[in-house]
């Protein structure tokens, strides 16, 4: 027994840093973890706070930059009322959002981040506010990422910068669709995948979500084609692709709900219990 | 340790934590290079210091840079090793008998000072990212952000070495 204890009290420095170790790898891999329900980190009430109280603060340093954004998206929104028939039918940017489908949320980013390979933002909006799990994210620009936390008065949101993060993302003018992801680095770079090379596509092409998903409603921009290259070993493109949004600079955004997206499940989940 | 020493780790503790989460961590060099300093409190925590005690604080440190950064626990696992692991690190860069000598890191010769900085930052730096990344398959990008944070970080703390030892001179 004696021995035993020996034992601790001379190795109590290795075994203090074996424990202390392995509860950080462990929260390292439940934070890689999607849907996690028990997390820790800028939601939590105390660090939520604390960022929050930042961000009223620096929030004055870029207002001119912000406003000029907002101002820019309510022209936008603007044109789109006052000519209904030029940009309804006709594919543009502006298909119609069903808004009776859609519910929409504002909410403030107050901690961001896109020099990391997992890039988050925070949101100063949660659970008592009516934010969900799985919520799409815009800004006044286009897609920024998807909610995958919840507490109650903060939500994280786990941006398209993030190289887990897979979105389905289809050409404006031709039906063709691919998965967008991020392979780390550069905040104006992002890859699109699975698109044949008989499909016509050219630099300057506009991507829009595509309804596949429950997640984001159909048509909302995206990013921009900026690079396209043919490999000669496979039949895909190696397509770049710019998002809308300056990832690096984002203060107000909304999230988005599909109201119809349990419906669109729950039928998917029948189809898939029947076939059984 | 005295009480007076005491209340100055402590303040240090706290100083490098809000530096690096309030302004470090957005400075974005180059769109993506963020030095580290937070590291300082551990190179600078006293060489007779407790070292359970010092285990324990950079844990802490690290889950605290953590809990600001959504990054999980790497900082935390990062911070913890080099804080078990940095009598090696003063063993490989003051020789053995450093323990024995009233050696103060600010004031030792550049050499060995540099030695012991850019191998801790270095280290800490390479689990950083490696555990941030989660894959190996992005061992390229691990790397190269590995060295330029490095250089970054190394050159910010021999810069505050300089910066507070002249009173001392």
């Amino acid at each position: 027994m004696q021995q035993i204890i020996d034992f601790f009290i001379r190795n109590k420095n290795f075994l203090l840093f074996a424990l202390l170790f392995v509860i950080a790898l462990q929260r390292t891999r439940s934070a890689h973890s999607f849907h996690q329900t028990r997390y820790f980190g800028s939601t939590h009430a105390i660090s939520g706070a604390f960022l929050n109280w930042k961000a009223s603060l620096t929030n004055y340093l870029d207002l001119m930059e912000q406003n000029e954004l907002l101002a820019q998206e309510n022209k936008t929104l603007r044109a789109q009322l006052l000519n209904p028939i030029n940009t309804l039918g006709k594919g543009s940017v502006s298909e119609p959002y069903h808004f009776d489908h859609v519910a929409l949320h504002s909410a403030k980013v107050i901690n961001n981040n896109f020099h990391k390979t997992k890039n988050q933002l925070t949101l100063d909006q949660g659970r008592l506010d009516g934010i969900t799990l799985d919520m799409g994210v815009l800004s006044p620009q286009g897609v920024i990422g998807i909610v995958t936390h919840v507490s109650d008065h903060y939500a994280l949101v786990q941006s398209i910068l993030n190289t887990q993060s897979r979105i389905v993302a289809k050409f404006q003018k031709s039906q063709h669709f691919g998965t967008l992801v991020w392979e780390g680095r550069d905040p104006g770079a992002m890859q699109l995948l699975e698109i044949p090379k008989i499909a016509p596509i050219a630099i300057g092409d506009t991507l829009v979500t595509d309804g596949r998903s429950t997640i984001f409603p159909e048509g909302l921009p995206i990013g921009r084609v900026v690079a396209l290259t043919q490999e000669t070993s496979n039949d895909y493109y190696t397509i770049t692709v710019a998002p809308f949004t300056d990832m690096t600079s984002i203060k107000h955004v909304y999230t988005v709900q599909r109201n119809d997206a349990l419906e669109i499940l729950t039928l998917e989940q029948t189809g898939e219990d029947g076939t059984n | 340790m005295g009480q007076t020493n005491w209340l100055s780790e402590l303040g240090r503790f706290f100083l490098v934590l809000l530096l690096q989460v309030l302004l470090l961590n957005h400075i974005r060099l180059f769109g993506y290079i963020n030095p580290y300093f937070y590291i300082y409190f551990i190179i600078l925590y006293p060489l007779t210091g407790n070292r359970t005690l010092l285990i324990l604080l950079s844990f802490l440190l690290g889950f605290g840079v953590d809990l600001f950064s959504d990054t999980g626990g790497v900082h935390a696992a990062a911070a913890v090793f080099i804080g078990w692991a940095r009598p090696l690190f003063l063993k490989f860069s003051f020789g053995v008998s450093y323990q024995y000598n009233t050696i103060k890191v600010p004031s030792a010769p550049l050499q060995q000072q540099l030695i012991y900085v850019v191998s801790i930052v270095f280290t800490h730096h390479l689990l950083l990212f490696s555990l941030e990344a989660f894959a190996s398959r992005h061992w390229a990008l691990i790397l190269s952000n590995t060295l330029s944070s490095s250089l970054f970080t190394s050159v910010l703390i021999m810069g505050a070495f300089y910066l507070f030892s002249t009173k001392n001179k």
